[in-house]
């Protein structure tokens, strides 16, 4: 395998508030193949914005290294991070308030290119003319304010303004959570066909299970700041190892009135991320619990090819997947 | 279906905001059914007009909002028959807790933070019954306890802010249902929830409505949550009622191409990006601007010229109604 877009290394991020420490990303690890869309999801707590903004370094992490086609961007003197972010990206959930209402939608988007001094302002012109036929709008949109667009379109603009740089990696913040379903699916596919046809390397960070699953190559799954499973999108979906994702996968509704209602409901709500549970983090609503989930955090255990499940007891629970594993 | 077992009939509700040349309809035609002791989910995405339905039976519209037209009849557990559409404010401060309650979807917004939760429990018993107070303080310990509130004689002293999300969402339902309402409106009652917490809602409610025998008007955007809770369905679109059937037939023989374009655009189980979602071309259209006839017409993929005329909800199948002018069994 090439050397991937990503390596992400023990990644923490700590938030020192005056009733605490937030532990909001606890030693998060995993790697990101160019051209592939991983998606993180987790409810709310979980840590997924604080690791998405992280790895771009938006935030300072407090700990771990990200590497960005083999540089650690965590080492990096500020303006050479200034270079590095003309590659990296990131797209936000609501795209009325991450767009300035008093610019036109032609300069929200070729502000990226002024900034790093791109093109004269008519090649900059043309650019986002080309841009905005790319996510679905037109080239006379340009002259218009964001105020004059609904949420799809929004949406779409703030793709455009990502892209606007050329960047290889695109963090995707909650990006259709806002959207109404008949407009999501338009904007997902757009996210589609821009992989395809630009071989983007993405980041897709949602609350919805079903949504990541359509989209994403990969999942990593996180709960209390840390990672529960992370694996490939199919294999999460269709034979999760974790019992809080097999508990996240069962809680989501299915639009089918026939489907059988045979859910393992969680008990409790999901505790403080000011004084998270010793050793693993899920012990405290996890119906599999024992004694010794209080004492250690549960290491990487492989499940299945690129599958891991961060559980002390993912032999017992998961026989028949070792089994094939090592065979 | 016996009339006497209507609880709410809704027939050509139009609600309109502003006045004169600035009025616009929120609601142009809105008509659907719910019997009593089922579960009637209304669905629709933003700008459908779902909300303004539900204000509009609770009298809750605001001053700029007016009912224009139409017959609103509810049934109380005595029988009789009133109309929503006619009822004044102090008619509906009656009906408000034993007859109708709703639910929120902002716990936080609707509950004071100033009052512990058992004051904001008790105080709909206060207007409706006479109690002592221990009595209400028992009631209301009661409740707590029916909506699974661990240690409910104690919380019943706790303020807003001292509770999950979750946990302010089950105080708003024990609130909903304190008064024993014949009628329960669920507006987006989990939306704002997590996935795992809104299973334990929903479980609850279901739980609630077949102990305590009320009928529901769930309203929601999600048709998973639609396929979980429903016995059955009215599809809104652009302030219009433009399907209603049982769920099984709705999902299964789904006549309506909005309908048919909603469940297309859901992804969903065993369907991976190999199998493509197909999205609903367009957005929903301004209510100041919209299209003669059929208002989804434009985002249509069946649509033709005869889609420019006016269109009403017919019956197609029994018990399953459709307000498009041609008839499109099972094409979802």
């Amino acid at each position: 395998m090439t050397q991937p877009l990503l390596q992400v290394r023990n990644l923490t991020k700590h938030f020192h508030t005056p009733s605490g420490t937030v532990h909001a990303v606890e030693d998060v690890s995993f790697d990101i193949q160019r051209g592939s869309i991983t998606g993180v999801v987790g409810e709310s707590g979980s840590g997924k914005t604080t690791l998405g903004r992280a790895l771009l370094r938006l935030i300072e992490p407090s700990a771990g290294s990200v590497h960005f086609d083999g540089t650690d961007i965590t080492a990096l003197p500020s303006a050479r991070m200034r270079d590095m972010r003309q590659r990296m990206q990131i797209i936000f959930q609501d795209p009325m308030s991450s767009l300035n209402p008093r610019l036109k939608v032609g300069d929200l988007i070729a502000e990226g290119l002024r900034a790093y001094g791109i093109g004269t302002r008519s090649q900059r012109r043309d650019r986002v003319a080309a841009l905005l036929e790319e996510v679905g709008l037109s080239a006379d949109h340009m002259d218009r304010y964001p105020h004059a667009f609904s949420g799809g379109q929004r949406q779409r603009i703030g793709i455009a303004r990502a892209l606007a740089l050329e960047p290889e990696f695109i963090v995707a913040d909650e990006s259709v959570s806002a959207l109404d379903v008949s407009i999501q699916a338009q904007v997902l596919n757009l996210l589609l066909d821009l992989r395809e046809r630009r071989n983007l390397t993405m980041l897709f960070i949602a609350h919805d299970l079903s949504v990541v699953n359509y989209l994403c190559d990969q999942v990593a799954v996180m709960y209390l700041g840390r990672l529960m499973e992370f694996g490939p999108s199919e294999a999460i979906h269709r034979d999760p190892a974790h019992p809080y994702t097999r508990a996240l996968n069962s809680a989501i509704p299915q639009p089918d009135p026939r489907a059988a209602r045979n859910r393992q409901p969680l008990r409790g709500d999901i505790p403080s991320p000011l004084s998270p549970p010793s050793g693993c983090v899920f012990r405290t609503r996890c119906d599999h619990a024992i004694p010794a989930c209080a004492e250690t955090v549960p290491p990487a255990c492989p499940v299945g090819p690129e599958h891991d499940s961060y559980c002390i007891r993912t032999e017992d629970l998961n026989a028949h997947h070792i089994a094939g594993h090592h065979s | 279906m016996q009339t006497d077992d209507i609880i709410l009939s809704v027939e050509g509700l139009r609600v309109s905001f502003g006045r004169g040349r600035i009025a616009v309809d929120a609601l142009r035609d809105v008509s659907f059914t719910l019997a009593r002791g089922r579960t009637l989910a209304l669905v629709g995405e933003s700008g459908s007009g779902k909300s303004v339905t539900s204000l509009a039976l609770m009298g809750l519209l605001p001053p700029s909002g007016q009912v224009r037209a139409g017959r609103l009849a509810f049934r109380g557990r005595d029988g009789k028959v009133t109309d929503l559409a006619r009822l004044d404010g102090a008619g509906f401060r009656k009906l408000r807790g034993p007859g109708i309650s709703m639910i929120f979807q902002e716990p936080m917004s609707s509950l004071n933070p100033l009052f512990t939760i058992g004051d904001q429990i008790g105080e709909m018993l206060l207007l409706h019954e006479h109690l002592s107070g221990a009595e209400r303080r028992r009631r209301v310990i009661e409740m707590l306890e029916l909506v699974e509130i661990p240690g409910a004689a104690k919380r019943i002293d706790a303020y807003p802010h001292e509770l999950s999300g979750g946990m302010r969402q089950r105080v708003m339902i024990a609130m909903g249902l304190v008064c024993h309402p014949a009628l329960l409106i669920a507006d987006e009652p989990t939306t704002a929830l997590d996935v795992t917490i809104q299973a334990q809602i929903l479980d609850l409610m279901r739980r609630l409505q077949k102990d305590l025998g009320m009928s529901i008007l769930f309203i929601t955007h999600d048709m998973g949550v639609v396929a979980e809770m429903a016995d059955d369905v009215a599809v809104m679109y652009a302030g219009a009622v433009v399907e209603q059937a049982g769920v099984m037939e709705l999902f299964d023989d789904t006549r309506h191409p909005y309908t048919q374009g909603l469940l297309s655009s859901i992804p969903r189980e065993g369907r991976g990006r190999a199998d493509r979602l197909v999205p609903i071309p367009g957005s929903v259209p301004s209510p100041f601007a919209l299209p003669p006839g059929c208002a989804f017409s434009p985002r249509c993929p069946h649509a033709r010229d005869a889609c420019r005329l006016p269109v009403a909800l017919d019956e197609k199948a029994p018990g399953h109604l459709s307000a498009c002018i041609f008839d499109m069994p099972g094409a979802a």
